[in-house]
C-alpha cells in the first residue's frame, strides 16, 4: 500500500514536470513553425509596407531596442542606489520594512496600472507626450522591483568579513561599499538587470498609452517621439490588421523576433551567472 | 619598555551581556603580547576594543579608558578612520578581497588616499617583503587573491594590514585556520614583524602563545586573571585559575 503510494507520488510529480515541458516546448515549437515562414534578413531590415502587408519590422526591433534600454538606464542606477540604501544604511527599522513591502507589491501590479500611470504622469503631467521617453520611464519603473531585489540580494550575498576587512583598514562606509561591497555585487546586479531587460523588451501594456504607435515612416529623431515596438505590433497586427491573410503571419513573424531576442538576453544572463559561479571562491 | 596602550577600567556590554569586566593592563610596544583564554572569555571583544571595531555592532556599550601614545582612542577628538590605519587587524580566516594580489595589498593605500602609482607598487612590494610573500607573488601580482594558498593568503593579508603603515598590528587567532606548516612560518613572521610593531594576538593555542610572545594575559569569562611576562606565566602562575587553565582542567 505504501509502495503503491509512492508510486502514484512519483508520477504525479514526473506528469506535472511533463506537462510544464511540453507546454514550453509546443508554445515555442508553434511560434516558430508559424512564424519562421516570413523570417529573413529583409524581414529584419526593412520598414512595413502597404498597410503593413508587405515588408519587415526594422522599426518595430530598433523601438523595442531603444525602449529597453531607456528603461534599464533609469531603473539600474536607481535600483541599484535604492538597494545599497535598504540594506546598507536603512537598518530595520519600521518605515523600511513598510517601504520594502511596498516594493515587493509594485512588483505584483499588473502591467496596465503601469500603462495607465505612464500615461497619468510623463504623457500627461510632464508633458513628454507619447514618446520613446515616456515608455522607457514607465517601464523602467515596471522592473524597479526586480532591480532592487535582485541587488539587494547580491549585496546581501556579499560576505561580510570582505567589509570588516575594509573597516580595518581604516575605510569608510561609503568607499567599502564602492570598492568592495558593489563590485564583489556586480555580477549578481547585472544578472538581474539583463533579465529585466528581457522583461521590459516583452511587455505591451505599459508602452500602449506612452510610446507605441501603429505606424511610423521615420525611426524616432528624438526622445519625444513615438515609436513602434514588437509586443505592441504584434497586438496591432492582430486587431488593427484588414488583411489577415497577409497580416497574421507576419504577427507570428514577429513573435519569433521577440521570442529570440529574449532568449538571447536571458542566455546572456545565464552565462554571466554561470561565470560568476565559476569565479567565485570564497 | 614603553607602554603603547594603556586601557584603565574597560567595560564593555552587548546588550544586556557584559562581556569585559574592569580590565586594566598596559601593552609593551614593539613586544608580542598574547591574549588567551577559554572560548567565549572575551578576547576577540577585548582585542576589537582597540581598533573600535566594536562601534560596528550594535547596542554596544564601552566605558573606562583605552590609551594609544596617552591619547583617548574613545574620545570625540579621534578620528575612527585614522585610528584603524594606525592599528592594523588581521583575522582569523584568511579574508582577502576578491580582488587581485596587488589590488588587495593597494587597497589600504588608496582608500588612505595614496594617488601617485610609483608609490603605491614601491608600498606594495615593501608590505609583500614584509609579509614574507614577495618571492612567491612577484611574477603574479595580478592574478586573483584567491588563487593563493590558505597561508598565503593570511600572509597577504598581513601584508594589506602593513601597506597603510600601522604602528600597531592585531591578530585574532591568525593561525587557526591554518595547516602546522604554514602556521610555523606565519610564528616567524611574527617574531620579525615586533622589531618595528607592537603586536597583540589573541590564541587559544597555549603552546603558540608560549613559543612567541613576550606578554601573556589571561581571561576568563571577561575577567583579566592574570597578565605577566610570559615565562612567568607558563612557569609559575599566580592565580589558581590560569593554573588550572595551564595544566589542561578546563578549556
Amino acid at each position: 500500500m505504501r509502495r503503491l503510494k509512492q508510486t502514484f507520488g512519483f508520477t504525479l510529480l514526473r506528469l506535472s514536470v511533463f506537462i510544464v515541458f511540453l507546454s514550453l516546448l509546443s508554445l515555442v515549437v508553434f511560434i516558430s513553425l508559424k512564424g519562421f515562414k516570413v523570417l529573413s534578413l529583409s524581414f529584419l531590415l526593412e520598414f512595413p509596407r502597404r498597410g503593413m502587408t508587405k515588408g519587415g519590422i526594422f522599426p518595430a526591433i530598433i523601438g523595442t531596442f531603444l525602449l529597453s534600454t531607456g528603461a534599464i538606464l533609469f531603473a539600474l542606477p536607481l535600483g541599484v542606489l535604492a538597494a545599497v540604501y535598504l540594506k546598507e544604511y536603512a537598518g530595520a527599522r519600521k518605515w523600511v520594512k513598510i517601504i520594502r513591502i511596498g516594493i515587493n507589491n509594485l512588483a505584483g501590479v499588473p502591467s496596465v496600472v503601469f500603462g495607465l500611470f505612464g500615461l497619468a504622469i510623463f504623457v500627461k503631467l510632464f508633458g513628454f507626450g507619447v514618446s520613446v521617453l515616456s515608455g522607457s520611464l514607465t517601464l523602467g519603473i515596471l522592473i524597479l522591483p526586480v532591480i532592487i531585489r535582485a541587488s539587494e540580494e547580491a549585496i546581501n550575498s556579499v560576505p561580510s568579513s570582505f567589509k570588516e576587512a575594509s573597516f580595518a583598514l581604516g575605510a569608510t562606509k561609503w568607499q567599502t561599499i564602492r570598492k568592495v561591497v558593489l563590485p564583489t555585487a556586480l555580477p549578481g546586479i547585472l544578472t538581474g538587470a539583463i533579465l529585466s531587460i528581457g522583461r521590459a523588451a516583452g511587455e505591451t501594456a505599459p508602452i500602449l498609452f506612452t510610446a507605441a504607435t501603429f505606424y511610423t515612416r521615420h525611426l524616432p529623431e528624438s526622445p519625444f517621439r513615438e515609436v513602434m515596438a514588437l509586443p505592441y505590433h504584434i497586438y496591432a497586427l492582430i486587431t488593427e490588421g484588414t488583411k489577415p491573410e497577409f497580416q497574421v503571419p507576419i504577427a507570428y513573424g514577429t513573435a519569433l523576433v521577440l521570442l529570440l531576442l529574449v532568449f538571447a538576453v536571458n542566455f546572456v544572463a545565464i552565462i554571466i551567472r554561470f561565470r560568476m559561479r565559476r569565479k567565485r571562491k570564497w | 619598555m614603553v607602554n603603547k596602550i594603556v586601557i584603565k577600567d574597560l567595560n564593555l556590554c552587548f546588550a544586556k551581556n557584559h562581556v569585559l569586566k574592569n580590565i586594566d593592563i598596559s601593552i609593551p610596544e614593539k613586544l608580542i603580547t598574547a591574549i588567551m583564554g577559554p572560548s567565549g572569555c572575551g578576547k576577540s571583544t577585548f582585542l576589537r576594543c582597540l581598533n573600535r571595531m566594536n562601534d560596528l555592532i550594535k547596542r554596544t556599550k564601552i566605558s573606562g579608558s583605552v590609551l594609544i601614545d596617552e591619547k583617548d582612542i574613545y574620545s570625540d577628538s579621534i578620528d575612527i578612520f585614522d585610528l584603524r590605519k594606525k592599528v592594523g587587524m588581521v583575522f582569523q580566516k584568511p579574508n582577502p578581497f576578491p580582488k587581485s594580489i596587488f589590488e588587495n595589498v593597494a587597497y589600504g593605500l588608496k582608500i588612505h588616499g595614496t594617488k601617485d602609482k610609483g608609490t603605491i607598487s614601491e608600498k606594495v612590494e615593501k608590505a609583500l617583503r614584509d609579509a614574507n610573500l614577495w618571492d612567491e607573488v612577484k611574477d603574479r601580482l595580478s592574478s586573483s587573491a584567491f588563487d593563493l594558498s590558505g597561508g598565503q593568503q593570511q600572509r597577504l593579508c598581513i601584508a594589506r594590514a602593513l601597506a597603510v603603515e600601522p604602528e600597531i598590528v592585531l591578530f585574532d587567532e591568525p593561525a587557526s585556520a591554518l595547516d602546522p606548516i604554514s602556521s610555523s612560518k606565519l610564528e616567524e613572521l611574527l617574531e620579525e614583524l615586533k622589531k618595528n610593531y607592537t603586536i597583540v594576538i589573541v590564541t587559544h593555542n597555549l603552546q603558540q602563545a608560549a613559543r612567541i610572545s613576550d606578554w601573556t594575559a589571561f581571561l576568563m569569562l571577561g575577567e583579566l586573571v592574570e597578565f605577566n611576562k610570559t615565562e612567568k606565566i607558563f612557569t609559575a602562575p599566580q592565580d589558581k585559575r590560569t593554573e588550572n587553565y595551564l595544566t589542561g582542567k578546563f578549556g
